[in-house]
C-alpha cells in the first residue's frame, strides 16, 4: 500500500501529517507573536544607542553611532525569501506531477535562496556588532537580535530540511505518492516566509 | 472510499504554475511598494510630500504586508483550496497572536502615557 493511500485512512479523511504540521505552524504563530510584541514594546526603551534609524552621540566619549538599519541589504534578503516561496511551490507541483526535472531544479533554486538569506543575516548581524549593537547593549539590540535571531534559526532549520528533500529528490525518492513529505517542508518554508513578511515592515521600515 | 473523496479532490484543486508566477509577481510588486513608500516618506528620496504621507505610513505598510501574508497563505500554502480544518487550525492561533500583539502594545502605550502624566 502506498504512503498516499495510508494517509487517506484517517477519521478526518485528511493526511494526519499535514494536520500535524498545520498545528505546529499555528503554535509557531503564537510564539512569534510574543517575540514581535517584545520587540514593539521594548525597541523604544533604550537608554543608550545605537538605534535603528537615528544617529546617537555618546555624551561620555563623544563617539557617534550611526543608524543601524540598512534597507537595501535587507530588501535583497526579503526578495530572496519571497522568490524561494515561489520556487518551492513550483518544486512541489513538479513532485506531485512526477516531473523530476522540475522538482530538482526548483528545489535547488529554493535551497540556494535559503542559503543566501541565512548568509545575508549572518553578514547583517556581524555588521551590526561592528557598529556597536550587541544583544546586551540596549533594549533595541536585545529585542532585535532575539526576534530576528529566532527567525534566522527557523530559516536555518528550513534549509537543512530542504537539503534533505533535495537529496531525496536527486535519488528519485520524492515520487508523487510521497510528495506529502515535500509538502510539509514547503508549508514550514512558507510559514518562515510569512513571518518575515511581518518582520520586514515592523522591524526595518516602521520608525 | 467515498468518505475519503474530499481529501483527494482538494489535492487536485491546486493552482497552476502560471498562477503561482502571477502571485509571485504581485508579491514582488507589493514589496517594492513597501520599500518605495519608506524611501519617499523617510528615506533619501523623501520630498515635500513626505510630511503629508507620514500619518498614513504605518497603516499602509500594515495593509500591504497583510495582503502579502494572505496571498502566500491562500495560494502558496493552498488554504484557499485545501480542507477548512487546516484553515481553522492556522487562523484561530493567528487571531490569538494578533490580539496578543495589539493588547501588549495598547497596554504599554497606556502605561507610558500614565507614567508621563504623573
Amino acid at each position: 500500500m502506498s504512503d498516499h493511500a495510508q494517509a487517506l485512512e484517517t477519521t478526518t479523511g485528511l493526511d494526519s501529517r499535514k494536520l500535524a504540521i498545520w498545528t505546529f505552524i499555528g503554535s509557531e504563530c503564537m510564539f512569534f507573536a510574543t517575540l514581535i510584541s517584545n520587540y514593539l514594546v521594548n525597541k523604544g526603551r533604550s537608554l543608550v544607542g545605537p538605534f535603528a534609524h537615528e544617529a546617537w552621540t555618546d555624551p561620555a566619549t563623544g563617539k557617534v553611532y550611526e543608524p543601524i538599519i540598512e534597507i537595501p541589504l535587507v530588501t535583497v534578503g526579503t526578495a530572496l525569501l519571497l522568490f524561494s516561496s515561489l520556487f518551492i511551490v513550483l518544486a512541489l507541483y513538479g513532485a506531485q506531477k512526477g516531473n523530476r526535472k522540475m522538482l530538482v531544479g526548483w528545489l535547488g533554486a529554493t535551497l540556494v535562496c535559503g542559503i543566501f538569506f541565512v548568509g545575508m543575516q549572518v553578514y547583517e548581524f556581524t555588521h551590526f556588532v561592528h557598529k556597536g549593537l550587541t544583544l546586551q547593549r540596549n533594549m533595541f539590540g536585545a529585542s532585535f537580535f532575539t526576534l530576528t535571531g529566532f527567525h534566522g534559526t527557523h530559516v536555518t532549520i528550513g534549509v537543512i530540511w530542504l537539503a534533505t528533500m533535495f537529496y531525496l529528490a536527486l535519488r528519485g525518492k520524492l515520487t508523487p505518492n510521497r510528495s506529502v513529505n515535500l509538502e510539509m517542508a514547503a508549508l514550514y518554508w512558507h510559514f518562515v516566509d510569512v513571518v518575515w513578511i511581518i518582520i520586514f515592515p515592523v522591524v526595518y521600515l516602521i520608525r | 472510499m467515498t468518505a475519503h473523496a474530499p481529501a483527494e479532490e482538494h489535492a487536485h484543486d491546486h493552482p497552476t504554475p502560471g498562477t503561482y508566477a502571477k502571485i509571485g509577481l504581485v508579491l514582488f510588486v507589493l514589496t517594492a511598494l513597501e520599500v518605495g513608500l519608506y524611501e519617499f516618506t523617510y528615506g533619501e528620496r523623501a520630498g515635500p510630500l513626505a510630511h503629508d504621507i507620514q500619518p498614513f505610513f504605518i497603516p499602509l505598510l500594515l495593509l500591504l504586508s497583510a495582503v502579502k501574508f494572505a496571498l502566500v497563505a491562500m495560494y502558496y500554502m493552498h488554504l484557499k483550496n485545501d480542507s477548512k480544518l487546516f484553515s481553522g487550525v492556522f487562523v484561530f492561533p493567528l487571531i490569538i497572536a494578533t490580539v496578543v500583539i495589539l493588547a501588549m502594545v495598547a497596554l504599554m502605550a497606556y502605561h507610558w502615557a500614565f507614567s508621563r502624566s504623573g
